[in-house]
C-alpha cells in the first residue's frame, strides 16, 4: 500500500491541471476543517482507548475493592502478590494463565496450518469455488454464544450427537467431551478450529491469489512438483501474510472465554478457566479492581512479548 | 498465463478425490448447523434420542413456544436489543471512522502524523488491557445494565480507521482537485465525491462492525444485570442455565440468535469475506 501524500500540499507537482487561484483557496480553506473531521473520533478514542491504558496502569497500583471507599496505593504490591504463586488469587490466576497458555500452544500450530491447507484447496480451479469458499467461512458468522450452546450439546456426552456417531462406527462413545481433561481440550481447540477455520483460510487466499502465476510456471518448466513449488515459491511469497496470522491467532487465543464458559463450563472444577475468565471474574465479579489490573498488566505484557518473539523469529528466518 | 500454456487437464482420479473432500469438508461444516436447525423443531424426547436425525419425526414448535412463553427469558426483547445495539454501534462506529480516515488521508494539518502514528500503535494494545479500565469508565457514568454500554467505548477503535485510511488515500487526488475547482466545499467534497467512491470499503466496516456488535459475548455477559436488557448472545447463557436439560429449547434460542446474521451472511457474503481478506493483506 502507498501512502498517498495528502492532496493539499502544495509543494508537490506545482503544475497540476488545477488553475492558480483554486489552489490558494485551498490552502486558505479553514483551518479548522480538519478537527471537525477527525474530532468526535478523538474525542472517544481519548476516553475509550488511550485513558484505559493510563487508567490500568494506575488500578493496578491501588488495593481497590470497587463500592468501598478505598484505593490506596499500594506500589507493587498487587504484582508481588501475584507473582508470588502465594493465595488463592495468584494460584487461581496462575491456573488461568497456565489454561491460556495450553489453549494457545495447542490451537495456534493448527489454526495456521489447516487454514493454509484450506486456503490451497480453494485456489484449485473448480466449478462452484466461491459457493465452498462460503461455506466454509460460514461459522465464523455466528456468535461465540451460538457456537458455545451448539457444541455443548453436539458434545455432550450421554445425549450428544457426537458420541452416537462414534458409536455407530464402533468407536468408544462413553468420552466426557465436555466434563473432563484431556478430552476437553480436544473440544475447546477442535470447535474452535471449526469455528474459524475460514477466517484465517480467507485471508491466506487473498495472499495465495497474488502469488505471480509466472513464478509457477518457470517452476514448473524447470521441473518442480508441487511439493517443491510450494516450499520453493508459494511459501515464501507468504511470509508477511504468514507472519499476520500468526500473531493475530496467538492473540485470539489468547482472548479466549466464550468456548470454556459455555461448551466446558469451565469444568472440571474451574481446569478450564482461562486467563481473561478468572480476570474478568474478579474485577467484575468480586469487584477487586487493584488485583484484576495487575493481572490484565501481566497478560497483557505475555502477550506484547509473544508478538515480539514471533516477529523477532520470522525476521531471523527471513534472513537464512 | 493460462493464455500462454496450454490449461492442464487434471487426471480423472485426482478430480474425483478433490470432490470427494470438497463434499466431505461440506458437512463438516453445515451438518453442525443443521442438526441445531433441525433439533430446535424436534420434541424434547426426540432432540436427546441417539438417532441421527437431520429431518424431525414429528416436527413441533413446541421449543419455540417454551421459549416465547418464559417471562424469565424474554427472548423477543433480547432480540430486540441486540438489533438497537449492533445498528447504533455500527452506525456510531462508521460514521466516526469515516471522518476521521478521510481527514488523515486527505488532509493537511498540524498534527496529523502525531495522531495516525498514535492510533496505529494502539493496534498492538491487547484487548484485555481494555477490559477493567472500560468497566470502570462505564460504572463512573453511571451506564452498568444500560445500552451504552455496549454501544459506546467499542466505537473509537483503531481498525475501522486504519482500514478505511487506505481506500480514501488511495483515490487519484485529480478527482478531489476537480471537485474543488467545481467549487465543492470540503465537506461537499467529501460527501458528493470521496465518500462514494469509497462506498465498497464502508459498507464492508458497516457489516464487519455489525457483526462484531451483533457477537460479541463476554463484555455484555459481565456489564448487563438484568434479564430484560440482555442481548442474545448474552440471554443465551441464562436461557442455557434454565433448560439445562433440555436441548430442543436451547437450540431453538441458538436458531434465533444466529437467523438474522446468516441471514445477513447470505445477502453480504461478498462484503464479509473480501472485507475479511483485504484486512489480512494491508495489515
Amino acid at each position: 500500500m502507498s501512502t498517498a501524500a495528502p492532496s493539499l500540499s502544495p509543494s508537490r507537482s506545482p503544475a497540476r491541471t488545477v488553475p492558480l487561484g483554486a489552489r490558494r483557496r485551498i490552502r486558505r480553506g479553514s483551518p479548522v476543517t480538519p478537527y471537525l473531521f477527525i474530532g468526535p473520533f478523538l474525542i472517544l478514542f481519548a476516553v475509550f482507548v488511550l485513558a484505559p491504558i493510563l487508567v490500568l496502569a494506575w488500578s493496578s497500583t491501588r488495593q481497590w475493592i470497587l463500592g468501598f471507599d478505598s484505593g490506596g496505593f499500594v506500589g507493587g504490591e498487587n504484582y508481588a502478590t501475584l507473582l508470588s504463586g502465594q493465595g488463592v488469587l495468584s494460584e487461581e490466576f496462575w491456573r488461568g494463565m497456565r489454561v491460556t497458555a495450553v489453549f494457545t500452544a495447542l490451537s495456534v500450530p493448527l489454526l495456521v496450518t489447516v487454514p493454509f491447507a484450506l486456503a490451497l484447496l480453494l485456489n484449485l480451479r473448480f466449478r462452484g469455488r466461491t459457493l465452498f469458499r462460503a461455506v466454509y467461512f460460514a461459522p465464523y458468522v455466528l456468535g461465540v454464544a451460538v457456537v458455545g450452546v451448539l457444541w455443548h450439546f453436539l458434545l455432550d456426552a450421554r445425549v450428544g450427537p457426537v458420541n452416537h456417531l462414534l458409536g455407530a462406527i464402533g468407536l468408544p462413545d462413553t468420552t466426557a467431551w465436555t466434563t473432563s481433561l484431556p478430552a476437553g481440550w480436544v473440544s475447546l481447540v477442535g470447535v474452535t478450529v471449526w469455528w474459524t477455520v475460514g477466517f484465517n483460510a480467507v485471508i491466506y487466499l487473498a495472499a495465495l491469489q497474488d502469488v505471480p502465476g509466472e513464478l509457477h510456471e518457470a517452476a514448473r518448466i524447470d521441473g518442480a512438483g508441487a511439493w517443491r513449488r510450494l516450499w520453493a515459491v508459494t511459501i515464501p511469497h507468504m511470509r508477511r501474510v504468514l507472519q499476520f496470522v500468526v500473531v493475530i491467532t496467538i492473540i485470539a487465543s489468547a482472548n479466549m472465554y466464550g468456548q470454556s464458559a459455555l461448551i466446558t463450563q469451565e469444568q472440571p472444577g474451574g481446569a478450564t478457566r482461562t486467563a481473561i475468565g478468572y480476570i474478568a471474574q474478579t474485577g467484575m465479579r468480586s469487584y477487586d479492581i487493584g488485583m484484576a489490573s495487575a493481572m490484565s498488566m501481566i497478560l497483557a505484557v505475555c502477550l506484547i512479548a509473544a508478538s515480539l518473539l514471533v516477529n523477532q523469529v520470522f525476521r531471523l528466518v527471513g534472513k537464512v | 498465463m493460462t493464455a500462454v500454456l496450454p490449461p492442464r487437464r487434471r487426471p480423472r482420479r485426482r478430480r474425483i478425490g478433490l470432490w470427494i473432500l470438497l463434499i466431505g469438508l461440506t458437512c463438516v461444516f453445515a451438518l453442525p448447523l443443521l442438526y441445531m436447525l433441525a433439533t430446535a423443531f424436534k420434541t424434547p424426547a426426540e432432540s436427546v434420542s441417539p438417532d441421527f436425525r437431520l429431518w424431525p419425526q414429528e416436527p413441533t414448535l413446541g421449543a419455540f413456544r417454551q421459549i416465547l412463553g418464559d417471562d424469565s427469558v424474554p427472548v423477543l426483547r433480547w432480540v430486540g436489543n441486540s438489533l438497537l445495539v449492533a445498528l447504533a454501534h455500527c452506525a456510531l462506529t462508521v460514521v466516526l471512522a469515516v471522518l476521521a480516515a478521510y481527514a488523515l488521508a486527505r488532509m493537511e494539518f498540524r498534527g496529523r502524523r502525531l495522531m495516525m502514528g498514535i492510533i496505529l500503535a494502539t493496534m498492538f494494545v491487547p484487548a484485555v488491557v481494555m477490559l477493567i479500565p472500560h468497566f470502570l469508565i462505564v460504572n463512573s457514568l453511571g451506564w452498568l445494565n444500560s445500552y451504552a454500554a455496549l454501544i459506546i467505548p467499542g466505537a473509537a477503535g483503531a481498525f475501522g480507521v486504519f482500514f478505511l485510511r487506505q481506500f480514501f488515500a488511495a483515490i487519484p487526488r485529480e478527482l478531489e482537485e476537480a471537485a474543488i475547482v467545481d467549487g465543492c466545499t470540503p465537506w461537499s467534497t467529501f460527501a458528493r465525491v470521496m465518500l462514494p467512491l469509497a462506498r465498497p470499503a464502508v459498507a464492508t466496516l458497516v457489516v464487519l462492525s455489525f457483526l462484531a456488535s451483533w457477537n460479541d459475548y463476554l463484555w455484555p455477559v459481565f456489564v448487563l444485570f438484568s434479564s430484560d436488557m440482555q442481548t442474545l448472545p448474552s440471554g443465551l447463557r441464562l436461557l442455557q442455565a434454565e433448560n439445562s436439560t433440555r436441548y430442543d429449547v436451547m437450540m431453538a434460542g441458538a436458531v434465533i440468535a444466529s437467523a438474522p446474521v446468516l441471514a445477513l451472511y447470505v445477502i453480504a457474503q461478498r462484503w464479509i469475506i473480501e472485507g475479511v481478506s483485504t484486512s489480512g493483506i494491508k495489515g
